[in-house]
């Protein structure tokens, strides 16, 4: 092919947890880099070794700087399936693509990466040993080489059958690793104003990069709670707005959520996270405000809309209504000044969330957002759309054996119109997924265990 | 809540019009919050921003002088990029209210964040 030849081709190393994301986010963050997502593989699966086609190392680099689901990138120089095939591979290589990282005044070193295996020292030596036909001619430097270039080594995915021979052999020069450091550096454990919801750090950074947020976006959650998805764009140098039906949260008023803590204190609230990690220059502001009726002006657009809607599971949905549709003894709170909500049907929510981005996202602006589901009943027709906006991913992280929820991205790829003329035609197209009004029944409801009861009987 | 935000804020009520904008902003306590400034992201804004409301609201606030409509080649003077940073996004009112022009509903800002639930009455469904 034409194309393959003026791309290089490097081996991404990905993390082995929220599989599913994975090509989702790598091939959103190539998109948005100006790179398009070719792969000379077939389909990725499970293993952590990708070969990817890159026009350029700035492109692979810039990838680096976003991803949290791939550990490091190398600029691939053989592969094969055996050592004999790898070494064929390398003399195959352009010499002249090795040499400006080979010269006799550069310094280096060579790492082994094993997976699913561990190699004794000697083992390792050995393989090192065997690269001896490659023009290397700077010196050794373990500790500050210039040039970093690594064998990796892939005994398939399962630890229980690990075979004696690796199924994949890969030599590269590393280019640069990922941003799995930013799991750790945000964890929800060490911040200070978390809510009962708050997001995983680590799937935080997966939704704004399946947002394909970047610098200088106006990036909104309508259901902001404390904030932890807006910290994650931010640190893309993405500006926030955040709005949330509930006045106590968006106050950081009330009980906390901290285990050995009673209540919140005076400095827990959006602003003072975002300060936490130095990104407070990123805050526009946090509004209460009913996302069923949103306060945006017409004309407000957003590069990004990034959110986790309440389920009713551990937050509940609700909306501002009349008094006279509330059954009495519903829950009051005097300082919102609008004491009444009601609960808000998830299929409605989702319908009004969709209609929203519709109309305040930019062309090519995206929506990300979960949509919990009963997996028994779940099929793909059940997803909400919307004629302005298409699908780009759906990915699923499991909750219990029976619920789980679905990572939904999507893109404006039509101007929204007029409302009334989505209004009917997207009620049809929400049916599907009326079933899932229950959501929170079916969760809490005995038919879940029973279920996994009788499944663990017929297994046995 | 910085005058950006009250820039972008309308109120979408049945039976009030689509005069729900600008809300009328009765600020008691202002202040100044430093903000690092950045020419890229307010070249991102200005176009999004309706300068006859963001006048009639900094005007009562005693602030530096803006501009009075967007100047041709703004992107190139600093100057007045950084006149409009200040007022956009430095200026932050902590405590006040937002008027509804139609219906005269007040929404109550309160440590810098404004309450824009509407009541019973106004909430038809």
């Amino acid at each position: 092919m034409a194309l393959s030849c003026s791309l290089n081709r490097y081996l991404l190393l990905m993390a082995q947890e929220h599989l599913e994301f994975r090509l989702p986010e790598i091939k959103s963050l190539l998109s948005l880099f100006g790179g398009q997502f070719i792969s000379s593989q077939e389909t990725y699966g499970k293993s952590p070794f990708w070969i990817l086609s890159i026009p350029s190392e700035d492109i692979a680099r810039n990838l680096m700087k976003r991803t949290v689901c791939a550990k490091s990138i190398f600029e691939l120089w053989g592969h094969g399936k055996s050592p004999e095939e790898l070494y064929n591979s390398l003399k195959n290589y352009p010499v002249e693509k090795m040499v400006p990282f080979l010269h006799s005044d550069s310094t280096y070193k060579i790492k082994i990466h094993t997976f699913n295996k561990t190699l004794t020292q000697e083992e390792k030596v050995k393989r090192i040993d065997a690269l001896a036909f490659l023009p290397f001619e700077g010196k050794v430097n373990l500790k500050k080489p210039q040039h970093i270039f690594s064998i990796l080594e892939d005994y398939g995915l399962d630890p229980n059958c690990i075979p004696e021979n690796p199924h994949n052999i890969y030599f590269g020069r590393w280019i640069a690793d990922g941003q799995r450091e930013l799991i750790e550096s945000y964890s929800v454990k060490k911040r200070h104003f978390i809510g009962n919801t708050s997001m995983d750090a680590g799937l935080s950074f997966i939704m704004a990069n399946h947002g394909k947020v970047k610098e200088n976006d106006i990036v909104f959650d309508p259901f902001v709670g404390t904030g932890g998805l807006l910290i994650a764009s931010a640190h893309f140098g993405a500006y926030v707005y955040g709005t949330d039906i509930d006045y106590n949260t968006v106050h950081g008023l009330g009980k906390a959520s901290r285990k050995n803590q009673k209540w919140r204190g005076p400095d827990e609230n959006i602003r003072a996270n975002l300060r936490q990690y130095g990104l407070e220059k990123y805050y526009l502001d946090v509004l209460v405000s009913d996302a069923s009726k949103p306060s945006w002006r017409k004309g407000t657009y957003f590069d990004a809309i990034i959110t986790d809607p309440p389920y009713g599971i551990r937050e509940s949905t609700r909306r501002t209504g009349s008094q006279k549709e509330i059954p009495k003894g519903m829950e009051k709170c005097p300082e919102s000044h609008v004491p009444v909500s009601l609960s808000y049907h998830l299929s409605d929510m989702f319908f009004d969330l969709l209609n929203f981005a519709a109309e305040t996202l930019v062309l090519g602006g995206r929506l990300v957002y979960w949509l919990p589901v009963y997996t028994p009943e779940y099929t793909e027709e059940m997803v909400p759309w919307h004629p302005c906006l298409k699908l780009i991913s759906n990915c699923e992280q499991k909750l219990s054996s029976h619920t789980s929820r679905r990572l939904i991205t999507m893109e404006k790829v039509k101007k929204f119109e007029n409302r009334d003329q989505y209004s009917h035609l997207l009620s049809d197209h929400f049916l599907p997924y009326q079933g899932h009004n229950s959501f929170r029944e079916k969760y809490f409801s005995g038919v879940t265990k029973r279920i996994a009861k009788e499944e663990k009987s017929s297994q046995e | 809540m910085k005058l950006l935000t009250h820039n972008l804020l309308s109120l979408h009520v049945r039976g009030v019009g689509p005069r729900g904008f600008p809300l009328r902003l009765q600020a008691t306590e202002v202040c100044i919050n430093p903000v690092e400034f950045n020419p890229d992201i307010l070249m991102h804004m200005i176009p999004k921003v309706e300068w006859v409301a963001l006048l009639e609201a900094a005007d009562p606030l005693n602030l530096v002088e803006v501009t009075k409509g967007l100047i041709e080649g703004h992107e190139h003077d600093e100057n007045l990029l950084r006149q409009m940073h200040h007022v956009l996004l430095e200026v932050d009112v902590l405590e006040g209210t937002l008027q509804c022009p139609e219906s005269g509903r007040l929404f109550p800002i309160s440590h810098g964040i404004p309450n824009m639930l509407l009541s019973d009455e106004e909430t038809e469904t």
